[in-house]
């Protein structure tokens, strides 16, 4: 069905969506969280009249505002990226796929980019109360926007509600609310969100306590505080159960990735979390180049069992497992998806070659032999296994993928506990007579911008080599492009994206040290 | 409702669709023709910053826009989006960087410690203007002209041309598209700079620029229209979707759709009476009818390249590889469920009405850009 395709260009390919990616994702999630915390002070501001919180909402917003241009455009480079460089995929996935990004488009960024305007240009031309709505509808734009990609996004991990169709070679939806309402989709999109909420909440925290900790602006940076501590725990108790629901989703959905997340290479009943460890070079298995040894492990008991099901005998597979197959646990060997995926992508050729020639009988019976519910349940469902000519290749990069893992999690029992400790001590006033805890207020912001990539990369990272769940490879969905044309466009991204990231960084600190800027009593 | 229309009338409605965020998109590029004309019109740096303050309050439109247009695309043509996207990688490509430089410089311009300096952002803005609608009009003008391809059994496309779509450049209908795209929008601009500036010398400057590229634009439109309507184009079978070259194909497209062809001639009337009204009378109402007569026209062009059984993206490599509204859309179940969603359409357009006169209820003039914090 595919060509076979050059593995460098498959690499920089990968390279240049992962540099787009991360990138857009260093700008996205404050723009998720500040907007919801922007439009919690104006309501406040309004309903109150104190011109303190009108300072503070001006001035976030103007943080805001130089963080958003950037993540709209780097948005746009991830948007045409899915058809300049993954064209098999775009038409592969097309119909699904696309769906939810043209609503996004017409729901979603319109409202966000048309009522950001009037939040920053309306303050002198409507009524406080019509300003006020555009500066909820900009926050719940900016969480709709998030929605549609991904669920899109979690379709790949989890592909529902589509069957393949032989005419086109492609998938087709034949269930839009289950694409919607997916359980890996929802936990996705919650998990993402309340992920940029806590880095908004951190972000803001961090900023406040450089003001306390040089007495400016002190009054408005308590009140930020306070706003962004309880909006900090919400979220962060919130990110803790998604995290949960995400994982128990992965456990089932994604049993690799499950097991490259934990390090797991030989499953069983009642097994043990591993709360953290260090992996050696050293291979733990021959047959398995990719799973290395661990130097030291420190584990819980039965709790990953608990983890993954609820129940602390639960059976999780390893890697081994999911090669080489469980029959007593019901899960196939690999070999056997490979035979099966080899089945669909020949009866599929031997469908077109039919219709090529003309020979309509035997395409007609060929078509209802692909199309029939056992071929698409056995067969198609391992489409993608039947390009597989090394079980290594479905093995992802598992230090990555655990390590990322383990100190995202960590980072994030870490927030809460930031959030909780700021917001105590800020109501019993000693807040700013600890200054060491202030600084260190300030240096988690950049902790939480690392927290929140590592989610990107355990989700992606770890579902190696699929770009659909079992469906689709990266190699086979990548476009037949020269290696040359991505390593320059890669290039010329990486080079921009990192003088914006500069000029953003710089920009952004010398308006934290300017501050905010008195404003009259009245709303203008 | 929707789930008794037919499939093939469901592809017409997205290609309409299509169409009309084309159109849109266009007029809302006068940002791009504004950004083309800072040095132009703006000859101090206070005309500077009233001209980038008042586009600036309208770029995300267009950002907005171009994603929509994209995103529609590939959902309700991802043949297309595969096609074109994947195989003239370096056309697109250089549309992107113009786009991904635009969005931060307005931001980032006026702002301290920006790290290149205000004129480096200003000169992101005149390439994105210059850039960006000559190359998306060039693109567009494939529609018509085709691109060399061929897709496999399984709809893969393989690019025929090493240069990965930079050979647009080689046929000069395609660029000439491009130009009337770029003289059209910076014609919209300088209306625009007439209806939202208080500013003496930048409407008298506007006003005379207006002439100018009014004539280049009526030259290069002339030029593309007549090429257009005595050129062959690509139809195919309604049955067999057999694809084959048919002489004046645009010509007969635009007699046998007379709605398309009333709606294009009132599209060029109202453009030319926007510009007038704007050169003759009390200059600053033209954008109205030469924006409606803009969006007319486009869609009309963007009509007659898709229906009456025209390949919208044709291919001259290998005839029966062009696409066509009918063999590149997304499914019937798909159409459906987008077609629900397009009927959130009128409401968007409603707020984004309601946005546009909230904000520009006054016009800018220097006392705003010397008072206002909140500037660009």
């Amino acid at each position: 069905m595919f060509e076979s395709i050059d593995f460098s260009l498959v690499d920089w390919s990968r390279a240049q969506f992962a540099l787009t990616a991360m990138y857009h994702w260093l700008f996205v999630p404050l723009t998720l969280g500040t907007t919801f915390m922007i439009a919690i002070m104006e309501t406040i501001y309004v309903r109150t009249g104190n011109p303190e919180w009108k300072k503070m909402t001006k001035f976030w917003m103007t943080l805001f505002g130089i963080n958003f241009a950037i993540g709209v455009s780097t948005g746009i480079i991830l948007e045409f990226e899915f058809g300049t460089n993954w064209s098999n995929y775009s038409w592969f996935v097309g119909d699904i796929f696309g769906a939810p990004l043209a609503i996004e488009g017409i729901m979603a960024f319109f409202m966000e980019s048309t009522f950001i305007a009037v939040m920053f240009f309306g303050w002198n031309k409507l009524s406080p109360k019509l300003h006020l709505l555009s500066s909820w509808l900009v926050a719940i734009g900016a969480s709709l926007s998030a929605l549609w990609i991904l669920v899109a996004n979690g379709w790949m991990q989890s592909p529902v509600g589509t069957t393949f169709n032989p005419e086109t070679a492609r998938n087709e939806m034949t269930g839009f609310w289950e694409v919607l309402f997916s359980p890996v989709a929802v936990n996705k999109f919650l998990h993402t969100i309340t992920s940029g909420f806590v880095l908004s909440a951190v972000f803001v925290i961090g900023v406040s306590a450089w003001f306390l900790l040089k007495k400016r602006h002190v009054v408005l940076a308590r009140k930020s505080i306070l706003v962004a501590s309880i909006f900090g725990i919400i979220s962060t108790l919130a990110l803790i159960g998604t995290g949960d629901g995400s994982a128990k989703q992965v456990y089932k959905v994604q049993p690799m990735k499950f097991a490259a997340m934990e390090g797991l290479y030989e499953g069983g009943n009642g097994v043990a979390i591993k709360v953290f460890g260090l992996l050696s070079n050293n291979e733990a298995d021959p047959e398995y180049s990719k799973l290395k040894d661990f130097v030291f492990k420190f584990e819980i008991p039965k709790f990953l069992s608990i983890l993954a099901a609820n129940d602390p005998n639960a059976y999780v597979p390893g890697v081994k497992d999911i090669i080489e197959g469980n029959e007593e646990q019901g899960i196939l060997p690999v070999a056997e998806k490979i035979e099966r995926g080899k089945l669909a992508l020949s009866t599929l050729s031997e469908f077109k070659e039919a219709k090529k020639n003309g020979d309509m009988q035997k395409a007609a019976e060929l078509r209802a032999l692909l199309i029939s519910d056992s071929f698409q349940s056995n067969n198609f469902k391992y489409l993608g296994y039947g390009h597989i000519k090394d079980v290594n290749y479905l093995i992802p990069n598992i230090a990555l993928t655990f390590y990322a893992f383990h100190i995202m999690v960590m980072l994030g029992f870490f927030f809460l506990a930031l959030f909780v400790l700021t917001f105590w001590w800020l109501i019993k006033g000693s807040l700013e007579r600890k200054p060491w805890f202030l600084w260190i207020a300030l240096f988690s912001t950049p902790l939480a911008y690392l927290a929140s990539e590592l989610g990107w990369v355990v989700a992606e990272v770890g579902r190696q080599p699929w770009i659909i769940q079992d469906l689709m490879t990266t190699s086979t969905a990548v476009t037949n492009i020269s290696t040359s044309s991505v390593k320059i466009t890669f290039a010329l991204f990486a080079v921009i994206f990192t003088a914006l990231l500069i000029a953003e960084i710089g920009i952004m600190i010398k308006q934290i040290k300017i501050g905010p800027k008195e404003v009259e009593g009245g709303l203008k | 409702m929707i789930a008794a229309i037919s499939y093939s009338f469901l592809q017409e409605y997205w290609w309409a669709i299509i169409s009309l965020l084309g159109a849109l998109l266009v007029f809302l590029m006068f940002v791009q023709g504004g950004q083309s004309l800072l040095y132009t019109i703006g000859k101090t740096e206070m005309h500077r910053t009233m001209l980038v303050n008042t586009l600036g309050r309208k770029w995300e439109f267009t950002f907005t826009t171009l994603v929509t247009f994209g995103g529609a695309f590939f959902a309700s043509f991802p043949l297309f989006y595969a096609t074109s996207f994947g195989g003239a990688y370096w056309v697109w490509m250089a549309i992107l960087f113009s786009f991904v430089l635009q969005a931060v410089s307005y931001e980032f311009r006026s702002k301290p410690a920006n790290l290149l300096g205000k004129k480096t952002y200003d000169i992101f803005l005149f390439i994105n203007g210059l850039m960006g609608p000559i190359l998306i009009g060039t693109a567009v003008g494939t529609f018509f002209n085709g691109a060399a391809f061929s897709l496999n059994d399984y709809n893969q496309v393989m690019w025929q041309s090493a240069s990965r779509g930079l050979e647009a450049v080689t046929t000069f209908h395609n660029v000439a598209l491009g130009l009337v795209v770029f003289f059209l929008v910076r014609v919209l601009a300088l209306q625009y700079f007439m209806n939202s500036i208080d500013d003496d010398e930048i409407i008298a400057r506007s006003k005379k620029y207006l002439v100018y590229n009014t004539v280049l634009l009526l030259v290069f439109f002339l030029y593309f229209l007549v090429r257009l309507l005595i050129k062959d184009g690509y139809s195919y079978d309604a049955d067999t979707l057999v694809v084959s070259l048919e002489k004046y194909k645009y010509l007969h497209n635009l007699l046998e759709m007379p709605l398309i062809l009333i709606f294009f001639l009132a599209g060029v009337a109202l453009l030319l009476w926007g510009i007038a009204n704007d050169l003759l009378f009390k200059p600053g109402r033209g954008i109205w009818f030469s924006g409606i007569g803009t969006v007319l026209l486009v869609f009309s062009l963007f009509i007659i390249a898709g229906y009456n059984q025209t390949s919208y993206y044709p291919s001259w490599y290998d005839l029966q590889s062009s696409l066509t509204i009918r063999n590149s859309s997304s499914s019937h179940y798909t159409l459906q469920v987008m077609s629900y969603v397009s009927l959130l359409i009128p409401f968007v357009v409603a707020y984004i009405w309601y946005a546009w006169k909230s904000i520009n209820k006054k016009k800018i003039d220097k006392t705003e850009m010397e008072e206002t914090s909140q500037k660009y």
